[in-house]
């Protein structure tokens, strides 16, 4: 019976039945490729990086070593490994050290559900360019990265430093409150692909549409970004804020808390951390790709007119395509965009994109129970919804009323703090009388 | 079972864990190694969906909450040993034992019916199977349960609340006070100047120093200030001498550990450093460090 059960694979329902079925040998191979290209992609990013904020800053950035300066973050990263590695003496030795270890493995693990492709012939085997699939690999996703957290708020404790802590504590209520608007813009998704498994919502952005445009039929691609347009900001939005990237990268405020959590950390504890920061990068784009873009489908008209475009090894072009997009997004967004102010930021979050997106999910939500139902024909439903939304959107966004400002101009007793009635005889004159403190038996 | 084997003893450990070390943050994170085992038990039992919400709201929320007040009481809060209350310990490990006596008799009374089995339960996806159970057996559970919710989080709200007596300072408003301060009292309308910084020291307890060679009180704390902890920039200065008599010999004398130990003191090209012709020439203060010896 023992037996019988092990060999019944997890997910065995539906669209997974794929999965869960390669050798060991072929699951590690996956696990160690997944691991090399996020290393080396994160090697390129930080060239990248440096390489588009230098032009936009009318510099020329790393172009010394190796082809275009591409060895630079190499270099770099092995001046970080023999740099001294310091431990503050007020430092928590066991938290300080585990606190990168445990922000860099989320931000692996995350990638083992990200669908890269098509199956494909591997070795012999037929498989899935995909680790692994789960019906619930979007909440996985949710999951490991606040797991990944801890790493913050850990190292932003152990260092035993002001600034640390201060970092460690903002990073992480950033953090927190900015996954609560990505959980909810992700939410419509799930709606609209009947799936919460990566792999079954790139199948569900598969197929194109035909929209009628003033008497042309225009194709449109199936993707989530444009169905589901105001989730994808939501999203986008809430993933800066999630990364701790400018113009959200109040956490590393130089100017107030040096280097915020891993002010302490130096050598390779401190390259872990910033390992962890770019491959989250990677991880929010590669899951704002399989969510929002179609994952590795061809985009449009590549799809439309090469038939070979969304099978073998071709679907990881498309998909690194996608991804290295949104990276470039998230420089331009650097080297263009002031810091946000932390209150205004929390503000931001809290009472504009949460109630926002809960609206949203509502709209949707009634949307696609009325066209499941077949009542009321679609297009008025879109117009009404579309009128709701924009009033909505007008008066979110509109600034706080300045009703207050002729409201009350007498002055607060005591500046307004709360302080108890003056004594009736009036103020006490004198020396009070002094305190007596009566033994207990 | 694989899994069971390797996280129960961690799990085991880790619990014991929480009730003997000493820091608050460690006991929460041992929590977090529990709650984190305890999910993937679950995983491994295939129910994924209660797997990913217990790491998501008990791991990522609440414990979190939990690290947060831990973190802001203080960095390095250890528990108290000292018994408060009399007696407290002894009734405690009584009523604990009584307590888990109770507990192991009456699960071991207990008889579960015949298990349906995993197949059965997870009919047509784990997700989808538990989504009907919630909105269809369970629905006025779950519905009373978001209302519990709704309802703590808005008594959360309105004991946090305070009402605003005076009107918010805007930006401009507090620029505008800044002026009429100005205007009035001749105080600086920009921030604070930062304390000094010095080749030899750069600390806060060390005051800026103001173009007339004064120092400038706005650029250290308040609290260093009342303490008396501040240093004076000449002072500092005069430390050199100091640390010359204590080494026996001027720095500048010293053999050449980084090679630039004259560099700095001249901005004159040195042709030839290290003969002693050129050395007097070129460096004034060389010289003059010379001339003394």
């Amino acid at each position: 019976m023992i037996a019988m059960l092990d060999s019944v694979p997890v997910m065995a329902s539906g669209e997974l039945a794929s999965f869960g079925n390669d050798p060991w040998w072929l699951l590690l191979f996956k696990a160690v490729m997944i691991f090399v290209v996020l290393v080396l992609l994160t090697l390129f990013n930080i060239w990248w990086e440096r390489r588009v904020v230098a032009r936009m800053q009318h510099r020329i950035g790393p172009n010394v070593h190796g082809p275009f300066g591409l060895l630079q973050s190499l270099a770099d990263g092995v001046k970080l490994a023999l740099k001294e590695d310091l431990i503050p003496k007020a430092a928590d030795k066991v938290v300080f050290i585990l606190a990168p270890v445990l922000a860099v493995i989320p931000a692996f693990i995350t990638f083992s559900v990200i669908p890269f492709g098509p199956e494909v012939h591997m070795f012999g085997e037929r498989t899935p360019l995909q680790l692994t699939d789960m019906p619930v690999a979007v909440l996985f996703v949710m999951a490991i990265a606040s797991i990944g957290i801890y790493g913050i708020v850990l190292g932003g404790w152990s260092s035993g430093s002001t600034y640390s802590l201060l970092g460690g504590l903002r990073s992480s209520a950033q953090m927190i409150s900015y996954e609560v608007a990505m959980g909810l813009a992700l939410v419509a998704v799930f709606l609209y692909a009947g799936s919460m498994s990566t792999s079954e919502i790139v199948d569900a952005q598969a197929s194109t549409r035909n929209i009628d445009v003033l008497g042309l039929d225009v194709p449109v691609p199936g993707w989530f970004a444009i169905i589901l347009l105001p989730s994808f900001v939501i999203y986008v939005i809430a993933m800066v804020g999630e990364t701790n990237r400018a113009p959200f990268d109040l956490p590393e405020a130089e100017g107030e808390l040096v280097g915020g959590f891993h002010t302490e950390y130096s050598s390779l504890k401190f390259a872990l951390f910033f390992l962890a920061e770019y491959i989250n990068m990677a991880t929010v784009s590669a899951l704002a790709t399989t969510l929002f873009l179609g994952g590795w489908r061809a985009p449009w008209p590549i799809s439309a007119i090469w038939e070979g475009s969304n099978e073998g090894y071709w679907p990881l072009i498309w998909f690194f395509a996608k991804m290295m997009m949104f990276i470039f997004m998230f420089i331009w967004l650097r080297g263009s965009l002031p810091r946000l102010r932390y209150d205004q930021f929390m503000a931001f979050g809290w009472k504009r994109l949460i109630p926002i997106a809960l609206l949203w999910i509502v709209a949707v939500a009634t949307l696609r129970a009325i066209t499941l139902e077949g009542g009321i024909e679609r297009g008025q439903l879109l117009i009404i919804g579309a009128v709701f939304l924009v009033v909505f959107l007008v008066v979110m966004l509109l600034p706080e009323s300045k009703k207050a400002d002729d409201a009350e101009t007498e002055e607060p007793p005591a500046g307004g703090f709360p302080v108890p009635p003056m004594p009736t005889q009036g103020a006490v004159r004198g020396a009070a009388a002094p305190l007596v403190f009566h033994e207990e038996d | 079972m694989t899994a069971f084997w390797i996280l129960a003893p961690v799990m085991v450990l880790a619990a014991l864990g929480i009730l003997f070390v000493r820091k608050a943050v460690h006991a929460a994170l041992l929590l977090a190694v529990v709650m984190i085992s305890l999910a993937v038990l679950y995983a491994v039992l295939e129910a994924p969906f209660l797997f990913a919400v217990q790491i998501i709201v008990y791991t990522g929320a609440i414990l979190m909450l939990f690290l947060f007040v831990l973190m802001l009481v203080g960095v390095d809060a250890s528990d108290s040993v000292v018994e408060t209350i009399r007696g407290q310990r002894v009734l405690a490990t009584v009523f604990g034992l009584v307590l888990g006596l109770i507990l192991v008799i009456g699960i071991s009374q207990v008889t579960f019916g015949a298990a349906v089995g995993l197949d059965e339960a997870n009919n047509g996806g784990n997700v989808p199977a538990l989504a009907n159970l919630l909105f269809s057996k369970y629905v006025f559970a779950f519905e009373a349960t978001s209302a519990l919710l709704i309802t703590a989080a808005i008594g959360a709200m309105v004991l946090a609340h305070r009402e605003r007596l005076t009107p918010k300072e805007s930006q401009a408003d507090a620029a505008n006070r800044r002026m009429r301060e100005y205007a009035a009292t001749g105080r600086h309308p920009g921030p604070l100047p930062a304390p000094g910084v010095f080749a030899r020291h750069n600390a806060v307890d060390t005051p800026a120093l103001l173009p007339d060679g004064t120092a400038s009180e706005a650029s250290i704390s308040r609290v260093l200030a009342a303490r008396g902890s501040v240093r004076s920039a000449p002072a500092l200065a005069d430390d050199i001498e100091e640390v010359q008599r204590q080494l026996g010999q001027s720095p500048e004398q010293s053999p050449e550990v980084a090679g630039k130990s004259g560099a700095a003191a001249t901005t004159e090209e040195q042709d030839a450093p290290g003969s002693e012709a050129d050395a007097g020439a070129s460096s004034s203060t060389n010289g003059a460090e010379e001339d003394e010896q």
